[in-house]
């Protein structure tokens, strides 16, 4: 059957045939050999790495079966297409929580190992893979590899943060971490500039699990790069508010849910996006806000509003993520300048520091320094004309761009990004490829 | 806590129904006709909390099977109190007009073989006076189309059949509930071009969790199916035969 699947960023468009998989421990039922495949999750990719386009996709959604569980160390074996939200389902009332998790719950365990994905506490804990114990990984051959530190380690490597080439995942093993309740302790706290980040920053991240930045990309001049700064951990045992210890960790106190911050919903252009920016900045009026919330508002806010995309229209829209080298504020002073003047603004920008905790994968994109990442709403060739300028500077800075929200890059700032991608090549499997791969590795 | 027989346990209507179930700490015995498939799905109810997942391998169109299979579901239970039946096979519509062993073969699977295993299981419910039995049978049964009334008629005679024994069941405190689904995206129809009147099995399956809870008769899931098929049945004949559906 032959379907139109869209990425989140509905851009690029692809047509592929699709495969839905059921069986882990079946036989993979491939296309005709001309045909390439690629495995398929939640589709919470922004780009293309989750498309091929004239290909087939094996849709792993199905495969969403837990296989053990061990309760008092926290290790969970499941299929690839569990969703973290699943895991969250079990775990969370068990205690225990995702040792990282990206800004959305809706992404499943193979799309979380394949793009090697990060959170809020990459400074503490890196990236989803090293946290991923071991995996099968099923080659087109029929061959099924036990991937981990210590067996096939290349192929464990090769397909953290592989984008879906080296195979298809079948199962994985995740090591979960101890929590004693859903509720967060978290605070917010305004900053003026960049150099109030950096400061808020350096001192949280010793003392806080999860921090993160909100960034007004539209304010220039003296209130470039003011934002609020997002830092949180999981309340301890102590901590615990004698009316929430009774019923439990899966209770939910009243009023707990709601986050002091939300998002509204009206259309985005360059008025209305600059007009939210100074809302969100000014309704904060202290300085300071520090409460209790649920983990979902505070992990997940976006996951609220679950088709907020459609916000950008049909044409979709471009996501631009990339980390530089921290050595000053440089470099992200220029990039939010360059940005802020072109007026083709965003609606989020984040904002947060990544630890020096080294990735697991050979393509994996986070690394030590500072990372921004930013929403374009497609406006013709302007846009693409100011992410290109965006390499440019962020090539120059040694910094990368993050392949998992990309949809647009050039095979030439992709290999001075990535020239381990030869590495990288050499463990792909010859049935797989993607849109993406395809272009970024064009001569 | 339930103990619970979950026949055609491999079905996606079936397995999605199955993990509720297990989220309530309830007794699983699952049977079906792969192993491979059904070691996954019990490892899966197992996590997420049945108080005991067993299965067995078993051809469903062997009906010398059977008073095997539920014994050992009472065994292994120990005792039995509700009980889904679930297989089905949808054939070709055009090859079974065409030869008659193919629609006698969708006949024995979607018809006799569930009269042959609810002969079993209602007579040991009706005796211990207490249970429930949930069949899925299908809108497909309501009314005969040139499209799929093979499929449709083994369909219809399962639930005038169950109809039958609800009234017969009803004095012994058994609930018999007849399940129709409409269009449901699973296995049986990965090659039907999916719209908007499409259900995912998780859906269907929280419909078939809340009508064994409240111990319904007859349920049309998604529920809007009762109205659509309101309507089908009260086609006069005359335009009914000459409708291309
Ligand atoms: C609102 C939102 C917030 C986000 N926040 C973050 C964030 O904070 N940090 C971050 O790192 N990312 C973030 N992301 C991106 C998201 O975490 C990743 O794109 C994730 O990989 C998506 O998983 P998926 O299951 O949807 O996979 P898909 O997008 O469907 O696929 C992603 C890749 O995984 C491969 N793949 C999927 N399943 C398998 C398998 N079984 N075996 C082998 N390969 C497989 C695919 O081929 C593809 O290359 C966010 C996305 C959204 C929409
Ligand atoms: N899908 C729909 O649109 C729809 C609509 C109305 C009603 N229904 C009914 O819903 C029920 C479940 O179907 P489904 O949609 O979940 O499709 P499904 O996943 O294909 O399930 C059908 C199941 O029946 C099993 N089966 C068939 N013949 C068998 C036999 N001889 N012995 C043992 N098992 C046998 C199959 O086992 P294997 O896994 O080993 O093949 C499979 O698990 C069926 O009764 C079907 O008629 C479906």
């Amino acid at each position: 059957m032959h379907n139109t699947y869209y990425s989140w960023g509905n851009f690029p468009p692809a047509s592929q045939q699709i495969y839905p998989l059921r069986w882990r421990n079946k036989q993979l039922a491939l296309p005709e050999p001309s045909l390439t495949v690629l495995p398929f999750g939640l589709g919470r990719s922004y780009g293309d790495v989750c498309l091929n386009d004239g290909g087939a996709l094996l849709l792993t959604r199905e495969l969403n079966r837990f296989i053990h569980f061990d309760n008092d160390n926290g290790l969970l074996r499941c299929e690839a297409g569990v969703s973290l939200a699943e895991i969250l389902a079990l775990g969370v009332p068990q205690g225990w929580f995702l040792p990282v998790t990206p800004g959305t719950q809706f992404v499943t365990v193979g799309g979380a190992i394949a793009n090697d994905v990060h959170g809020k506490n990459h400074h503490c804990a890196g990236t989803f893979g090293r946290h991923v114990v071991q995996f099968e990984l099923l080659r087109s051959d029929g061959e099924r590899l036990l991937c981990s530190p210590t067996s096939n380690e290349q192929y464990y490597a090769a397909t953290i943060g592989g984008l879906g080439l080296t195979g298809l995942i079948t199962w994985a093993e995740i090591q979960l971490k101890r929590i004693y309740h859903r509720a967060m302790q978290m605070e917010a706290i305004k900053f003026a500039n960049l150099e109030e980040f950096f400061e808020v920053s350096a001192q949280s991240d010793q003392y806080y699990d999860y921090t993160m930045a909100w960034v007004d990309c539209n304010s220039s001049g003296t209130e470039l790069g003011r934002g609020i700064f997002f830092r949180g951990n999981h309340v301890k045992e102590e901590e615990i508010p004698k009316q929430w210890q009774l019923p439990l960790l899966n209770r939910l106190p009243p009023g707990l849910r709601t986050m002091p911050i939300h998002l509204p919903n009206f259309a985005l252009n360059r008025w209305t996006v600059a007009a939210f920016n100074s809302f969100y900045y000014k309704r904060q009026k202290s300085k300071n806000i520090n409460q209790l919330v649920d983990y979902e508002p505070f992990f997940y806010p976006l996951d609220a509003i679950l088709e907020w995309k459609r916000l950008y229209g049909k044409r979709g829209f471009l996501q631009y993520q990339f980390v530089v080298p921290y050595t000053d504020h440089r470099v992200i002073t220029e990039i939010l300048q360059t940005i802020a003047q072109s007026g083709l603004s965003s609606f989020l920008a984040v904002l947060k520091t990544f630890g020096d905790l080294v990735s697991p994968g050979i393509l994996s994109f986070p690394r030590p320094g500072v990372t921004l990442a930013l929403d374009f709403p497609i406006k013709g060739a302007h846009t693409f004309e100011l992410l290109e300028r965006l390499d440019n500077m962020v090539s120059e800075a040694q910094g990368v761009v993050y392949p998992c929200k990309d949809a647009r890059l050039s095979a030439h700032h992709f290999q001075i990004y990535y020239p381990q991608w030869h590495e990288l090549a050499k463990y792909l499997d010859p049935r797989f490829s993607s849109s993406f791969w395809r272009r970024v590795t064009a001569k | 806590m339930r103990k619970m027989l979950i026949i055609g346990a491999t079905s996606a209507i079936a397995q999605a129904t199955a993990k509720l179930f297990a989220q309530q700490g309830d007794a699983l015995f699952l049977v079906g006709r792969d192993a491979d498939k059904l070691e996954a799905i019990a490892a899966d109810l197992k996590v997420r909390g049945a108080a005991k997942v067993v299965y067995i391998t078993l051809d469903l169109n062997e009906f010398a099977q059977h008073a095997d299979l539920i014994e050992q579901a009472y065994t292994r239970l120990e005792g039995l109190d509700t009980v889904l039946i679930a297989h089905g096979v949808l054939d070709n519509q055009i090859t079974g007009q065409q030869d008659y062993a193919k629609a006698e073969q969708t006949l024995r699977t979607n018809f006799l073989s569930v009269v042959s295993l609810l002969t079993l299981i209602a007579n040991r419910l009706e005796k211990q006076h207490y249970g429930c039995i949930a069949v899925i049978s299908s809108v497909a049964g309501d009314r005969g189309r040139q499209s799929n009334y093979i499929y449709g008629s083994a369909k219809g005679a399962l639930s005038i059949f169950l109809q039958g024994l609800r009234n017969r069941l009803h004095s012994a405190n058994v609930c018999v509930l007849t399940i129709k689904p409409g269009f449901v995206d699973t296995p049986m129809t990965v090659d039907f071009k999916k719209g908007l009147l499409w259900a995912k099995p998780e859906t269907i399956a929280q419909g078939i969790y809340r009508a064994i809870q409240k111990r319904k008769n007859t349920v049309y899931l998604p529920w809007f199916w009762w109205f659509i098929m309101f309507i089908i049945r009260n086609i006069p004949e005359f335009i009914f035969k000459r409708m291309k559906l």
